[in-house]
């Protein structure tokens, strides 16, 4: 895959994020290009959530810049809810709202935020949700749901408005391994589609699999990229060698 | 296959727990009865029961006054109902204020956590009389119905206390649901008004029905400031015969008034804890 003559979705410019004493994020380059899917392994406590957080304006950022489509979205002046409406964001506890129904939790953000008439948002929620197996759950509450059918529900909400960038926050983490197949099955069809997303799993073979590039963080810094045939077969970091002999050790 | 029967081990552990059922309802029935027949046998046997019934349980002056004291419920009811809409929307509001984050709203913040301290520390009799004495004293002119002044004083006081409700509800919502609201591109206040308030509601439901039955018998109060309520009503009765029985009638229609939400608060608790113990026997 050639990403350099592609447009770039989202640009990271040495990034800083501390809380308190505690240096989480330490200067983090990182470019993202229409259509790619990155994803971000490491240990616990390597910052990798809070990029994502800090991507999504859930975080401030304490230096640098971020750019998504080429606007910075780290300027003081922006309007931080229409920057989060363009971008998709996947919880590791999924984080439906359980007093809606399935469907009101994949229109809440096309009715609301985007304006999109009810039954339009209506239509093409089912549309979706049928694609993705979900076609019988349209009227239920969330606590109806399996751990995985709710995550797929929330990757749906996620992706009801057609974001720029879907963020995937270790999205599998939280579920029975019986259940993280079904997931990670709808994550393929994206890729399939060309969603760009940018994405932190510990599912080694699944990164392996769906990852145009792989990002290696390491206390607070991208300290290898490439692609995942380089990144798991020919590590050029200690520290990402040592991580990997620890993850994929059985 | 066949389907399935009970086998007889479990049809003996039922019948033992019908058994066992039966003889707790039987003990528990005699042992009320009893207590009831042995208290009521107290007062009756007690030297001057006779006075006390005259003056207490007089059925002729019971039946005289309750076409009064009804009247005078359906004013209490009234400022109930205006009451209950004023504290719906105060305490939302004061709810909200308290719930706003970063110093721009320190003002906001500390006018409502002020009005909350304030109106939970104060007697409600007091409110009643600040209010109803104090504000026509403002402008002797304008005549405002002491109903009205009640219904004032009344909310003045509920407000802090179901604000108080309302914000630990919107505290028990996890953050992460905020979060999630705010990722979709949700508004600050569109994600109080569709995913944190509706949360904290449920949540806090028991708790505002129970303060719902104490408004219901504290509109009585208004009395104090003239208006003749249920309870006035009784009063006047009372200084006309020099019979207490009107009071005990008013008494027992604010007992009827609130006994449909106290069964109705107790059925939601039960359905509530229901649902969160998932049915265990503990």
């Amino acid at each position: 895959m050639n990403a350099a003559n592609r447009a770039t979705v989202l640009e990271l410019q040495g990034v800083h994020k501390l809380f308190g004493d505690n240096h989480v994020l330490k200067g983090v380059d990182l470019e993202i290009a229409s259509h790619e899917v990155v994803v971000v392994i490491g240990a616990s406590g390597s910052g990798k959530s809070t990029l994502m957080r800090t991507i999504n304006l859930i975080e401030r950022v304490d230096d640098g810049r971020i750019l998504l489509s080429g606007d910075d979205i780290t300027d003081p002046a922006v309007d931080v809810d229409k920057v989060r409406a363009r971008i998709g964001v996947v919880f590791q506890h999924f984080n439906l709202f359980p007093h809606m129904r399935v469907i009101d939790n994949v229109t809440l953000a096309a009715r609301k935020v985007h304006g999109i008439a009810p039954d339009v948002a209506r239509d093409r929620a089912i549309g979706l949700l049928e694609k993705f197996g979900l076609g019988e759950k349209v009227d239920d509450y969330p606590d109806r749901l399996s751990g995985g059918q709710q995550q797929r529900v929330a990757i749906v909400r996620a992706i009801m408005t057609d974001p720029e960038l879907l963020l995937l926050d270790e999205i599998t983490s939280a579920l029975d391994p019986m259940l993280v197949g079904e997931v990670l099955d709808l994550v393929r069809d994206l890729k399939a589609q060309g969603s760009t997303m940018l994405m932190a799993t510990h599912e080694m073979s699944f990164a392996r699999s769906v990852a145009d590039r792989i990002v290696f963080m390491h206390s607070g810094r991208p300290l290898e990229v490439g692609t995942p045939e380089q990144i798991f077969g020919d590590p050029q970091q200690p520290e990402t060698r040592e991580f990997l002999a620890r993850v994929t050790h059985r | 296959m066949e389907a399935w029967q009970p086998s007889e081990l479990e049809l003996d552990r039922r019948l033992q727990r019908r058994r066992a059922s039966r003889r707790s309802v039987l003990v528990a029935l005699v042992s009320t009865v009893a207590f009831a027949a042995v208290a009521a046998w107290l007062v009756v046997s007690s030297p001057d029961w006779e006075s006390v019934r005259n003056t207490f349980f007089n059925l002729e002056i019971a039946k005289d006054s309750f076409p009064k004291i009804l009247e005078g419920l359906w004013l209490n009811i009234r400022v109930l109902f205006f009451a209950t809409i004023v504290v719906a929307v105060v305490a939302t509001l004061l709810a909200t204020m308290r719930s706003l984050r970063g110093p721009v709203f320190f003002p906001l913040r500390a006018l409502a956590t002020g009005y909350t301290d304030l109106f939970r520390g104060l007697p409600v009799l007091i409110v009643l009389y600040l209010v109803g004495f104090g504000i026509p004293g403002l402008n002797t002119e304008v005549r405002i119905p002491v109903a009205v002044l009640g219904t004032i004083a009344i909310s003045l006081c509920y407000s802090a206390y179901v604000a108080e409700v309302l914000r630990a509800g919107m505290e028990a919502v996890h953050p992460s649901q905020r979060i999630a609201a705010r990722s979709l591109g949700l508004s600050h206040a569109q994600t109080l008004r569709m995913v944190v308030i509706p949360q904290a509601l449920r949540k806090v439901v028991p708790a505002l029905m129970n303060d719902f039955v104490s408004m219901q018998k504290d509109v009585g109060l208004i009395s104090v400031l003239g208006a003749v309520d249920a309870v006035r009503a009784a009063q006047i009765v009372q200084q006309q015969t020099y019979n207490f029985t009107p009071y005990v009638v008013a008494g027992l229609l604010f007992v009827a008034m609130s006994f449909p939400m106290i069964r109705l608060t107790d059925a939601v608790s039960a359905r509530m804890a229901k649902r969160e113990q998932q049915g265990g026997t503990v």
